[in-house]
């Protein structure tokens, strides 16, 4: 590839049910480019997870995905009131969501250790009042 | 299972996605927390669901499911259908209640392994 392939997008924190555009749009955009549907998979349930994350949480953010010859990076950020206990928020399970997160199907605390899952490396750059740096890299 | 199966068997209304009917589908997640199905959704082609929110729709999409099924009759929002036919999806509600359309489904087949009888 000559040149790396970026997207950025704008998450509204304002509007869940927009949540989630920037991740069908990158799904849609990386099947166009011809990567493999493990790839494809792994990069769009990382990223809506981190989205829906940045909507519930943080009041929205920016998502930059850029495709490199050998991997494909995802970088979420926020200004929103970043998390206290990563290692905590990295349980399966734990969750700070509020009941009327649960209600709308999102909140069983799967969201960060399901980024780590699907990604080859995730490293989360948290500071408390300031906002959250989440970047994920999938090896192509 | 065919998806026009599925929409028999469970006496469902077809909402949008009638030119997939004709697709094979080999297993169904049944849940209305989207977190789970995001964690523990494999190779499930259906989701029966009585959430409804334009993100049980993403969720599907996201998952490369093919069919979401909403039980007890629930009415869809216009968004929802759009964006389910927008993602290549079969949308249709079910009079029958969650425990039971996964039961009748499972009993017809789908999803059932060969060591279950």
């Amino acid at each position: 590839m000559a040149e790396n392939i970026r997207f950025h997008f704008d998450v509204d924190g304002e509007n869940f049910t927009s949540a989630g555009e920037a991740s069908v749009a990158v799904k849609k955009k990386l099947r166009q480019l011809g990567f493999s549907p493990d790839v494809i998979r792994k990069v769009s349930i990382a990223m809506y997870e981190g989205e829906i994350n940045m909507v519930i949480h943080a009041n929205g953010g920016t998502a930059d995905v850029e495709v490199t010859d050998d991997e494909i990076v995802i970088v979420l950020a926020d200004q929103g009131p970043g998390i206290p206990n990563v290692e905590m928020a990295m349980q399966e399970g734990y969750s700070t969501a509020r009941d009327n997160i649960r209600a709308l199907g999102f909140g069983a605390g799967m969201g960060l250790p399901n980024m780590k899952k699907y990604t080859d490396e995730m490293e989360i750059d948290t500071e408390v009042g300031v906002g959250t740096t989440i970047t994920m890299k999938v090896y192509l | 299972m065919k998806i026009g199966e599925i929409k028999e068997l469970l006496h469902a209304e077809l909402l949008c996605g009638e030119e997939y009917l004709d697709h094979d589908v080999f297993a169904a997640c049944c849940s209305d927390m989207m977190s789970d199905v995001l964690a523990f959704v494999k190779d499930q082609g259906v989701l029966l669901t009585g959430l409804l929110n334009s993100q049980v729709i993403r969720t599907a999409n996201m998952m490369d499911m093919v069919c979401i099924v909403i039980v007890r009759n629930k009415v869809p929002t216009e968004e929802m259908i759009e964006l389910a036919s927008d993602s290549g999806l079969v949308l249709m509600r079910s009079p029958l209640r969650a425990f039971e359309a996964s039961g009748v489904l499972y009993y017809a087949g789908l999803g059932r392994r060969e060591e279950d009888g």
